[in-house]
């Protein structure tokens, strides 16, 4: 849950803070303290859009444009799901960001045996193409893009997504889509993995070098700290592994002969919002400085424009509480305003009931409108990057650079981030920060109010989002009659060429929009990646 | 029977793959003095029945987070019936509301222990079944 800890004296006066990163932090801060880190404002910050964007990426930031709201949405049918997205459109949401059921997440169809009481549950259920031209229906892809969170089996549904966007009249170069993405992400936390490491990236990178060379606007891949961070790390890990595994993608691509300056700039960032309010905007400022000093310096980037480090900075899930639920609305409006300080480009709020179950429509809209708040009624929008120059926000931003590259040599000392995977080495690192934070919360080192301070005893009834699975034989049967009704030939045509691609190295997006064409079903698909790649043995941890 | 080490199997039943709360309790267990086995993720019910007679453990752990607890407890009992394996205590933790609790221990669960619940609540319930 990431908030500090404090120490304190009989008096109950603060004698220490120690941020989750390990700063400690002073108690009053002035010109020295800028002196003592070497501060340089040219350097350091530049201006608002120059060089190297500490404090914005654009010279105007949220007076141009303020940010884009993109709510994560989707669950039961892909009928359902059409209707929450519109929903959420006419209130003013200008981007999707879907959620996939665990069986489309794992490359399983509605039908087998493993999605038994899992179809639709956390997000929509997808088993074809059909069910995309059901979901996107009457959206206007031209003018909203769409978050797909979906990673082992991303290049599936980013291929699916360009076949139902092409079926409704758009050009493939209209379309705009950001996948997840990010299976490294997914074996240290969040768990949707299936292929082995090397074939994992492989997958990835495919999607990214397809999307450059035919998909202009969108963005492959969403490196996410936010569930590493969501596993336990500490923000100062979130960004030196999400950064770690940036390099991973990046050394793939650059080992097929393409340039970085060709795809960084398609490269985008899922960062988490929740704990100390001033340790996540040094982080995001930090962040975005060491992003492109990084790529200027490392990797020879020489476009501005892709020395941006772009993203949703948002969800703040870890921060909330079963207890006290209602608290967690006034949670989400401070990790806004965390993303909103931070010069956030693209935000979503976890909602207050999110603690239990996926949010109710009321709890969706909620956090949409906390959001809009923000930068309509209170001023966020007024000037950009308004603490910078503070000396404890440059003095604490400093610090945090120092410490993500510290953390970043260390992964490199292990062999880098797939290496460090493969061997377990960073889910232990996670797990034991997750199980220190625990233990300092049950010991009432670190306070929670309403777990472990200001407690109530009976809790309010919260209303739910109810799982209800009385469609899901319709579901099956319109598969099944698919099934039917589709041309067989097609289908395994197209499955055998895939299966070729994989196994000879070749990019498989070309004939994996082939096969979404010809109404392959995702369980199909994936079963032949599954024979080809094989399943990942996860490395032992205890 | 404290001169013994308890086992315990903690698994993850599933396609869900949240373990961030599994991991922390697989920690927990082996500094109260525990020797501990983690299943790794998206084990279906009988891997999870076979690695525990491999492991010959005493306790076995859900983890469960995706609204299931209910078949997949009632599940893995009837698997260990089969086996003969009847005597091992299986516990639940995870996202578990609390109606559900008195129905889990129904079905034949020893304990049942929500997300958020003291490690030393479960370290002592474990304790006292042997």
């Amino acid at each position: 849950m990431g908030v500090a800890r404090y120490e304190k004296n009989e008096k109950d006066a603060i004698t220490e803070v120690i941020y989750q990163s390990g700063i400690k932090v002073k108690p009053t801060y002035g010109p020295k303290d800028l002196e003592a880190v070497g501060f340089d404002y040219e350097k350091d910050l530049g201006d608002p859009g120059q060089y190297p964007y500490t404090r914005s990426l654009h010279p105007l930031g949220y007076r141009s444009r303020a940010w884009t709201t993109r709510q994560y949405t989707g669950f039961g049918t892909p009928q359902d799901t059409n209707e929450r997205f519109k929903y959420m459109i006419a209130h003013g949401q200008n981007g999707l960001n879907v959620a996939f059921d665990l069986p489309t997440q794992m490359g399983y169809d509605s039908d087998s045996p493993m999605a038994e009481g899992e179809v639709g549950r956390v997000g929509m259920a997808v088993d074809s193409l059909q069910d995309f031209e059901i979901a996107f229906k009457d959206i206007q892809f031209d003018r909203i893009g769409s978050g797909l969170t979906i990673n082992a089996v991303a290049s599936i549904m980013l291929a699916m997504y360009q076949a139902v966007g092409e079926k409704f009249g758009y050009a493939k170069e209209q379309i705009s889509a950001t996948p997840q993405n990010d299976i490294l992400k997914e074996m240290i936390g969040r768990g949707a993995w299936i292929f082995p490491v090397e074939h994992g990236v492989r997958l990835v990178c495919d999607t990214i070098e397809y999307s450059v060379k035919h998909l202009p606007r969108c963005n492959p891949v969403s490196i996410c700290g936010y569930h590493i961070r969501e596993s336990g790390a500490t923000p100062v890990q979130e960004i030196a592994y999400a950064f770690e595994i940036a390099k991973a993608y990046i050394d793939n691509l650059v080992g097929r002969g393409l340039a970085p300056d060709e795809f960084v700039g398609r490269f985008s960032f899922n960062l988490n919002v929740y704990g100390n309010l001033w340790e996540q905007v040094a982080k995001f400022r930090a962040a975005r400085k060491l992003w492109a000093k990084m790529l200027r310096e490392q990797y020879g980037v020489k476009q501005d424009k892709n020395l941006y480090l772009r993203g949703l900075f948002g969800g703040g899930g870890s921060g909330l509480t079963k207890e006290q639920p209602e608290n967690n609305i006034i949670r989400g409006a401070y990790y806004a305003l965390a993303a909103a300080l931070s010069g956030a480009q693209t935000t979503a709020l976890c909602s207050f009931d999110e603690a239990y179950t996926i949010p109710t429509p009321r709890a969706a809209l909620l956090s949409l409108r906390t959001l809009e708040i923000l930068m309509e009624e209170v001023g966020l929008r007024d000037t950009v990057d308004p603490l910078a120059g503070s000396y404890f926000i440059e003095t604490l931003t400093k610090e945090m650079e120092e410490r993500i590259l510290a953390e970043m040599s260390r992964v490199q000392e292990m062999g880098g981030m797939v290496h460090a995977i493969s061997t377990g080495f960073i889910q232990r690192e996670v797990t034991k920060q997750a199980y220190e934070f625990e233990k300092s919360l049950q010991h009432g080192e670190v306070t929670k109010v309403g777990v472990n301070k200001y407690v109530e005893g009976e809790q309010p009834e919260v209303e739910l989002h109810e799982y209800d699975d009385s469609w899901v034989g319709t579901q099956i049967e319109k598969l099944k009659d698919l099934r039917r009704a589709r041309s067989d030939k097609d289908v395994t045509q197209s499955l055998k060429t895939l299966e070729q691609t994989a196994r000879t190295g070749g990019n498989v997006m070309p004939v994996l929009v082939e096969c979404c064409r010809s109404y392959a079903t995702v369980g199909e698909i994936t079963a032949v990646f599954r024979e080809v790649f094989g399943e990942w043995n996860e490395p032992r941890l205890f | 029977m404290q001169d013994k080490k308890i086992r315990i199997l903690v698994a993850k039943p599933g396609l869900d793959g949240h373990d961030r709360g599994a991991k922390v309790v697989c920690l927990a267990l082996r500094d109260a003095g525990m020797e501990v086995v983690y299943s790794g993720l998206h084990r279906t019910i009988d891997e999870i029945v076979v690695m525990a007679m491999q492991e010959s453990v005493d306790v076995i752990g859900l983890s469960i987070m995706s609204g299931a607890h209910l078949p997949i407890c009632r599940r893995l009992m009837e698997r260990l019936k089969e086996k003969d394996l009847a005597d091992i205590h299986v516990v639940v933790g995870g996202v578990i509301p609390k109606n559900d609790i008195p129905k889990l221990m129904d079905v034949g669960a020893t304990g049942v222990f929500p997300g958020g619940t003291p490690f030393d609540d479960i370290v002592t319930s474990i304790r006292s079944w042997f």
